[in-house]
């Protein structure tokens, strides 16, 4: 492998990486929201939360686009406030590949915490924790598990995203152009001994993180 | 039930009328598949129009870049007739036997424009290109689109490319980076004069005169495992006709193409 492939290697995983440091907060939080609450108008939430799963990625990436192009409502603002520019940069891969894993870690995050015995939670507070410390020291810790899956299964599923990436961040060399956009391009210009090379180091990490959630998964049955 | 056999007794006949006249229509005319340059999107399917009309043949395009369409031929599409805008493409399928050997022509020429969004200036050279206002400038991939080759050559030549190359942010064919450009997600772009034409939303900044720029040639030749290589030539020579000639004048097209630079 050469200097060039593995800094495509390299980039890939950070911006993975750092799409999970988006969506952990937010999604940990949403799945606990999910898990131990009932409101009227729920089903619809989490509709939307799952909608990027199922939808084709290059509608997500249109409507990232729409949203955070330069003239798009989000994108128009940052770029005349903060002078940011997102559509075409690497944040615009963060971006994607957020929301599209977001689904998968919510979906995890919330099934482990359905799984955590309420009774744990409720004694707890009767010994007087407030409910961030009954979050931290309960159902976070017995939780852990699943979430931990959850997070390998997002941060798999970002290395291996590809449509909505394409349409919000272009496939720029050494700028946003990450693992499968990179493949493709290999394939595109005729270079299929380069686009073998690059799906087999893809196979080999997304073999890595969907075996080790299997495995985190199943020690607990 | 009762909706069933009410399907059954009225709609069913027409189905069967409807597939037996599509199929007879097969029958008797064939179906062409042309694998064409993105760049000539507009000006095909106006002829496309006109000639189905006259020959009752049917055209099915295939747009894209031409050295994905390249890539497609070489793996096995059914395609009758290539219609590429750069000749290295063609080459690549011609020294692989792939071209049905004394259909190749060089049909038509174009030229190079740098667009922008309607609200930025003018540029009076294309070193302007530099200008840190030019944050993103839009090109074909230079791997698989001529449009994006012809960029860097003409770039390159200019001495600009070491400047505007980390701007640059790659698209598919031409056709994205115009769309790139209509909606001021970039500054800046690099595309056919005949692109510029049938946009209405950006500005050419700079037109490179087409004896500055790299020759711009568009090969046409039919594949020599086309499925229907006698309508295939046909509509070749449809192509190359007094009228199909007024058409891509009409978009701008240089008919014939002009010859390389000094």
């Amino acid at each position: 492998m050469s200097s060039a492939e593995w800094q495509l290697v390299g980039f890939s995983l950070r911006m993975a990486l750092a799409s999970l440091l988006l969506v952990l907060p937010p999604g940990l939080a949403l799945a606990w929201w999910l898990a131990k609450f009932n409101w009227p108008g729920k089903t619809i939430l989490e509709t939307l939360v799952t909608l990027p799963l199922v939808l084709p990625p290059v509608v997500t990436g249109l409507v990232l686009l729409e949203l955070f192009g330069r003239h798009g409502p989000i994108g128009g603002w940052l770029h005349h406030t903060l002078g940011l520019d997102v559509v075409f940069t690497w944040r615009a891969v963060v971006l994607a590949l957020a929301a599209m894993s977001l689904p998968l870690l919510v979906r995890a995050a919330r099934t482990a915490f359905e799984e955590v015995d309420g009774k744990y939670e409720q004694l707890a507070r009767t010994l007087g924790a407030g409910e961030w410390r009954v979050f931290f020291t309960i159902t976070l810790p017995l939780a852990r598990r699943g979430i931990l899956a959850g997070i390998l299964l997002a941060f798999a599923r970002s290395l291996g995203e590809f449509g909505a990436t394409i349409m919000v961040a272009g496939n720029i060399p050494g700028q946003t152009m990450t693992l499968p956009l990179a493949i493709y391009q290999a394939v595109q210009a005729d270079d299929d001994t380069h686009a073998w090379l690059l799906a087999g180091i893809s196979a080999l990490i997304a073999f890595a993180a969907v075996f080790t959630s299997e495995k985190l998964l199943g020690r607990r049955k | 039930m009762i909706r069933l056999t009410s399907f059954t007794r009225r709609g069913l006949p027409w189905l069967c009328a409807l597939a037996l006249a599509h199929g007879g229509a097969l029958a008797t005319a064939a179906t062409i598949n042309v694998y064409a340059a993105a760049s000539l999107t507009d000006a095909l399917q106006k002829l496309a129009a006109t000639y189905q009309g006259q020959s009752g043949d049917t055209l099915v395009f295939n747009f894209a870049a031409s050295g994905v369409l390249a890539r497609q031929i070489e793996a096995g599409a059914p395609a009758d007739l290539l219609f590429f805008a750069d000749e290295a493409h063609a080459d690549t399928l011609e020294q692989q036997g792939l071209l049905l050997s004394g259909t190749r022509r060089d049909v038509l020429g174009n030229s190079l424009v740098i667009i922008t969004p309607p609200d930025q200036a003018v540029m009076t050279s294309p070193a302007a290109l530099t200008n840190a206002v030019y944050q993103h400038v839009a090109l074909g991939d230079v791997k698989t689109v001529p449009c994006g080759a012809y960029a860097k050559t003409y770039l390159t030549q200019q001495g600009l490319w070491p400047a505007v190359a980390p701007k640059v942010v790659p698209f598919d064919n031409v056709r994205a980076v115009l769309a790139a450009v209509e909606t001021g997600n970039v500054d800046a772009g690099l595309v056919y004069a005949t692109d510029a034409r049938v946009s209405h939303r950006v500005k050419v900044a700079y037109a490179v005169a087409p004896g500055a720029g790299p020759k711009i040639a568009y090969p046409l030749a039919v594949l020599k495992a086309a499925p229907e290589p006698a309508a295939a030539q046909r509509f070749a020579a449809f192509l190359q006709s007094d009228a199909a000639t007024t058409v891509f004048k009409h978009y701008g097209f240089l008919v014939p193409p002009p010859p390389a630079a000094p």
